[in-house]
């Protein structure tokens, strides 16, 4: 919080929150998916700041890069590959939007209703100084085995996507 | 200082929206682009605890960290599978998607 002690912190966060929220119902309700797309970029780069007010900045750094810079452009190639982009005429959602719109209602009223009757710890610890020390260390050390186990997912899913994505010749 | 409570209000919200994006999308991308707002939501309640439960070990970031490396390579995979089907349907509408049944 030192650094950015000079900023209105409720005030920045309530304008992230509030942008980050504009951007999730935009990038869920917009008929073009290549707008989807871009306002999901928009909502990362938003969400990153509040990593930022929650001292976690190595992780904001990561999320720019992973889901800006690779999962947005990776949806963007495939939505451009599949589809012309703007077909208006065809209808995007399914027949489940009021009975979705209810599910979600009430689940996020059940979360709330929880969120709000639990009593948090009100005082926040002082924050972590180096987190990008502390987080390579505990990835090396604590959580050794589930970084194997990630780095074995990618390879996997590396060669299934290169499998999957390939032009299958009939013969 | 911003109170826990509130970080986590937006987590939910976050993830309701997804959540409605999922259920109501037609276009497959559309799905998965909800998807990744349902794991961002998550991975802003991971951080927001490591920040005021425990920040001695900041495993709530370990585990988001975690929580990307699984969002980046179901995003690729399935990107890849949409591909494959639209070769094969010609279309990206989950709805349309019944290959697998017979």
């Amino acid at each position: 919080m030192s650094d950015i002690e000079f900023l209105n912190a409720p005030l920045v966060f309530k304008m992230l929150a509030a942008l980050a929220l504009l951007f999730a119902v935009l990038s869920v309700t917009l008929r073009n998916v290549f707008h989807c797309a871009l306002a999901l970029a928009a909502m990362f780069i938003l969400l990153s700041g509040v990593f930022v007010l929650l001292d976690a900045d190595f992780l904001a750094v990561v999320q720019v890069l992973i889901y800006v810079g690779a999962v947005v452009i990776l949806m963007i190639f495939a939505i451009v590959l599949t589809e012309k982009i703007t077909s208006e005429t065809v209808r995007q959602t399914n027949q489940l939007l009021v009975p979705g719109f209810l599910v979600c209602v009430a689940t996020l009223a059940g979360a709330l209703y929880v969120l709000t009757r639990v009593p948090w710890p009100s005082g926040s610890p002082a924050a972590q100084k180096e987190t990008i020390k502390l987080v390579g260390t505990q990835l090396l050390s604590t959580h050794l085995e589930a970084f194997e186990v990630a780095s074995v997912l990618l390879l996997a899913a590396l060669v299934g996507a290169v499998f999957l994505g390939k032009e299958i010749t009939r013969r | 200082m911003i109170p826990l409570a509130h970080y986590l209000i937006l987590g939910a919200v976050l993830f309701a929206v997804g959540m409605f994006g999922v259920l109501t999308r037609r276009n497959a991308i559309g799905i998965l682009i909800s998807i990744e707002i349902m794991l961002g939501a998550v991975n802003l309640n991971l951080v927001a605890f490591s920040r005021f439960v425990e920040t001695s070990t900041l495993n709530g970031q370990v585990f988001a960290v975690f929580v990307m490396t699984v969002a980046a390579g179901e995003a690729a995979v399935g990107l890849a599978l949409i591909l494959a089907l639209y070769r094969n349907t010609r279309a990206v509408f989950a709805d349309r998607f019944n290959v697998l049944k017979w």
